[in-house]
């Protein structure tokens, strides 16, 4: 048995055997040469001298040991006093003194001497405080400490799991603590019965004892593992499939909310704006500037910039058609080139006045992280949200477009310009409305996307060819056909990735719109009637 | 013409040039800077703009070198890769200057290379770069393979006990490389090709999802698994983003970046990450009296308290001290003096030791392997234990093995055959 299990077994026995933890002190001395022997030891002796910490049984040691996890236990290169870090922003950092607990105000960083920490010493101390965790009153931190535990138990907590898991009253932490114990038990004993609790388990640590468990030399054992594993891989199979269904989903809603605002200015109206990804890129500029402005409050702000970035993005495309694009009405070529233009200066203008940098968008908590629906499959959040959006954002397009009068008067206009103006419709006015509302919609994408990709004076240029592939793809000036044809490409995208690679898969999307453009010039939805013919 | 005035003529004559020499020797020292303002590669290179210009402000309120005080250049290429050519034919040709700092890619310094030789002009290349390159004009102070990857695979192995390996890049020629050499390394150390993955991606690409669940399944399969990251630029952004919202973090499967420093942490909340490494030369957070002073002055030439500096600020820092004492040690700032005389010099580098110019035009400098912190920065977790110097042509990779470079007289050759004894003449083609 190597050193460092034999320390950790020392060590999850220790911190089991003393319930006084709570309550003792050791004597600022002791403590004082145990940090110093901390902050002086190799990595591989820091692992002994965590372990004399957490067996100090002093109420102090969990502090010490999570600050030193978080890289933030250190010592006064000056009066070689511990510190524990509080703000470790900037040249000066926030102190207070891991003894005493006393705050020590700001100290400038060349004083301060980190403790060094690596991986291997932060999953020990993961597993030592989880320990710990397993008697906290909270359920979660129960769950995940209990978690954690699998394939790390050793025959000393083998022992003491059972206990446990008698007094655990929650069935989430009952069951990965019998997990914990039956990964052990094949994996040490050999045990057949074991097998039988990991058998639906889809943990890696579980998969990984049952495939060496295949390997082993008594046959009925090495056959039930091998039963176990054939139903866990078909449980995974399904799962997986899943998983790549909802990629696909997210990167389509992504496509469909670049390529919405799109289809309105180029489907509807007819023009070709090269600049619509610097619109996009204007919202998420917005989305950054309303976090400037409410500083500690990022999920406000997110919410917030959803009316600012529409505004925002609206008047810079009303600007564009007023100086640009009115005066170009009917010469398409001359058109792109111009809004051509128009991109490269919103992209020089962001570079000049904000910075040539990558701006940080901050994702607010209710949207970072994933739903674990099961150990095999979990849907991240934010990409949830970005769904949601895209699919609330297409709702509301539809409703403008179907049920108010603008919708009326903008598809009166387009299907037939002159008819609609000897009807007393003010065809500018809906053009200026028709423009600001598709720039609007490309700023709510620029809103979604700093939630997920970089906010950076590039950001545009990156979805400007991907919206034009939509809306050709699903048939211009459809706007289901849009919503179709950006979720179908996202999803076949992602199909294809996993074993054609990204660059691959990016081509073979191209070469299957050529080919589909070829059959169906009009795409997914062709518009049909006389104003099709125009 | 009496022979009086004869004299007179003379003496005048005389003085005059005397004093057009004097206003020679005080003629500023023309430093080029060639970095892109403008463009997708300004995010990294405006920022080395300003070190160089603050590097120069510095030496001048030292008074120069030789009596004379620098003046610096700066153009803009644009991101634009010919462009890189064209500027540096202006700033060699048009303003005559004596050295220039610049380029960030290898291909953007691949279509400089050929100008800096017709021209014979001086270029110091401040970024990492997969080597097989040895060029008589061009000084390499950003990390070869050897210098970077190949160390940071070894700590993988040896320290972390990583068997199974993930090698994921962007899709040009710096990280295909690489990625070659690594895999021959890892192949002659005995890991099978099941235990390799490689992927490649575009530039800038935003969708990890697929990627990333691929990863996660890959390294599920029992044997301690790590990422090998030569992703460049932001593209680094979404991809940690989307490890930390899968759940995986640096405990289960670590990242290895190759490309990922202070700067393109300050673009991203690094709390998710926190254990996931990465392989440099130089780190911010190096506890050192000379690092803390150059942050010291960074923040104040900058005018912002949250400035971060970086590994290729470090290499512009090494290299421009070099250049200042080469320029000392030859007395002039005559380019093949220069190159003579840069060899073999000597300057402190920001982490506590010495760099040398070696006869390959590469530099020596310590390997650092950093685990990020929540504040952005990276903690040293090892790091060799003297200076390794940069290999310019790789031992891992077939065409390249047997050839070595050395500037030096008698031998002036960037692509030595040891085996065969010839030389291979131009500095980027390996000899056969």
């Amino acid at each position: 048995m190597s050193i460092a299990r034999w320390l950790r077994r020392l060590i999850l026995a220790c911190l089991l055997l003393v319930p006084a933890l709570a309550t003792a002190q050791v004597a600022d001395a002791d403590a004082q040469q145990l940090l110093t022997a901390l902050a002086e030891s190799s990595f591989a002796g820091k692992k002994a001298v965590i372990g004399r910490i957490a067996g100090s049984g002093d109420e102090r040691a969990r502090r010490w040991l999570e600050a030193f996890a978080d890289n933030k236990l250190a010592r006064l290169e000056s009066s070689g006093r511990f510190v524990i870090v509080l703000s470790n922003r900037g040249r000066n950092w926030t102190l207070a003194d891991a003894l005493t607990g006393e705050p020590l105000g700001e100290v400038s960083r060349r004083d301060v001497d980190t403790i060094r920490i690596n991986n291997s010493l932060r999953n020990e101390l993961t597993s030592v405080l989880s320990v710990l965790d397993l008697k906290s009153p909270d359920p979660a931190s129960r769950l995940a400490a209990a978690r954690a535990l699998r394939g790390k138990v050793d025959e000393g907590l083998a022992e003491r799991l059972p206990g446990l898991m008698a007094d655990e009253s929650a069935p989430a932490v009952h069951q990965a603590l019998e997990e914990a114990l039956a990964i052990y038990r094949v994996a040490e004993q050999g045990d057949v019965q074991a097998v039988a609790t990991l058998s639906g388990s889809l943990n890696s640590e579980a998969r990984a004892a049952l495939r060496n468990a295949t390997a082993s030399d008594d046959p009925v054992l090495a056959q039930a593992a091998t039963r176990a594993l054939e139903r866990i891989e078909q449980k995974l199979k399904l799962n997986r499939a899943a998983e790549t269904l909802y990629f696909g989903l997210s990167l389509g809603s992504v496509l469909v909310l670049a390529a919405i605002g799109l289809a309105i200015t180029f489907g509807v109206m007819g023009v070709i704006n090269m600049a619509h990804g610097e619109l996009i890129m204007l919202g998420a500029y917005t989305t950054w500037g309303m976090q400037q402005l409410l500083p500690g409050q990022p999920g406000l702000a997110l919410i917030l910039a959803i009316p600012a970035g529409f505004l925002v993005a609206a008047l810079a495309g009303i600007a564009i058609e007023r100086t640009v694009i009115q005066h170009l009405k009917g010469r398409p070529l001359e058109t792109l080139l111009a809004t051509f233009g128009v991109s490269l200066i919103l992209q020089q203008l962001v570079r000049t006045v904000i910075s040539p940098l990558n701006r940080t968008v901050v994702t607010p908590d209710w949207m970072s992280g994933s739903v674990m629906i099961n150990e095999a499959l979990s849907l991240t959040l934010n990409r949830m949200v970005v769904i949601g959006f895209a699919l609330v954002v297409f709702a509301g397009l539809m409703l403008i477009m179907r049920r108010t009068r603008l919708g009326l008067e903008v598809r009166a206009v387009t299907q037939n310009r002159a008819m609609a103006r000897a009807m007393g419709i003010r065809a500018t006015r809906v053009d200026i409305l028709t423009f600001g509302l598709g720039s609007g919609v490309a700023g709510l994408a620029g809103v979604a996307l700093s939630q997920i990709t970089n906010v950076g004076p590039n950001l545009g240029q990156s979805y400007i060819i991907d919206s034009f592939m939509v809306v050709v793809f699903g048939g211009v000036g459809n706007l289901w056909g849009t919503l179709l044809a950006g979720l179908s490409l996202g999803t076949i995208n992602q199909l294809l990735e996993p074993w054609a690679g990204a660059v691959l898969a990016k081509i073979l999307v191209l070469v299957f719109i050529i080919l589909f453009i070829q059959k169906r010039p009009r795409g997914l939805f062709p518009q049909k009637g006389r104003a099709a013919e125009g | 013409m009496s022979l009086k005035k004869h004299v007179k003529l003379g003496l005048s004559a005389l003085a005059l040039s005397v004093s057009l020499h004097t206003v020679a020797a005080e003629d500023p020292i023309k430093v080029g800077i060639l970095h892109s303002l403008s463009g997708t590669m300004a995010i990294s290179e405006s920022t080395l703009k300003d070190t160089m210009l603050m590097l120069i402000e510095q030496q001048n309120a030292k008074g120069g070198v030789l009596g004379r005080k620098l003046e610096p250049v700066v153009v803009d290429p644009a991101s634009n890769w010919p462009l890189f050519a064209e500027k540096a034919r202006e700033l060699l040709a048009k303003d005559k200057v004596d050295v220039i700092f610049g380029n960030w890619t290898s291909v953007s310094r691949k279509s400089v290379l050929p100008v800096v030789e017709e021209l014979n002009g001086l270029l110091f290349y401040p970024v990492q770069y997969e080597g097989e390159e040895s060029s008589e004009n061009v000084f390499y102070t950003g990390a070869a393979p050897n210098q970077q990857a190949i160390p940071a695979v070894d700590y993988l192995m040896n320290e972390v006990g990583v068997e199974r390996w993930v090698l994921a890049g962007t899709d040009y020629v710096y990280p295909r490389t690489t990625n070659k050499i690594l895999e021959t390394y890892l192949k002659a150390k005995g890991v099978s090709s099941d235990d390799i993955m490689i992927n490649y991606t575009p530039f800038g690409h935003s969708n990890w999802q697929s990627i990333v669940a691929d990863i996660k399944k890959f390294g599920s399969a029992g044997k301690k698994t790590a990422v090998v990251s030569t992703i460049n630029g932001d593209a680094n952004v979404p991809f940690y983003r989307e490890l930390a919202n899968q759940g995986i973090d640096a405990a289960d499967i670590p990242v290895v970046a190759f490309s990922v420093g202070e700067q393109e942490l300050s673009g991203i909340d690094t709390a998710p990450l926190v254990g996931h490494l990465a392989a440099w030369n130089y780190f911010m957070s190096v506890d050192n009296d000379a690092n803390y002073d150059f942050i010291d002055a960074w923040v104040a030439y900058t005018g912002k308290e949250d400035a971060v500096t970086n590994d290729p600020m470090e290499a512009h820092y090494i290299g421009f001290n070099m250049y200042i004492e080469a320029v000392k040690k030859a007395g002039t700032t005559d380019v093949d003096a220069v190159k003579d005389a840069i060899i073999g010099v000597t300057v402190p580098n920001l982490t506590g030791g010495y760099a040398t110019m070696m006869p390959n035009h590469h530099i020596t400098k310590p390997v650092l392997i950093g685990e990020i912190q929540d504040n952005g920065q990276f903690s040293v977790v090892w790091e060799t234990p003297s200076t390794v110097v940069g290999d310019a042509w790789s031992d891992y990779l077939p065409g390249s093995k047997d050839l070595i470079s050395d500037w030096r007289k008698p031998l002036k050759c960037g692509n030595f055959n040891v085996v065969t004894g010839t030389c291979g003449g131009k500095s980027d083609v390996a000899a056969n």
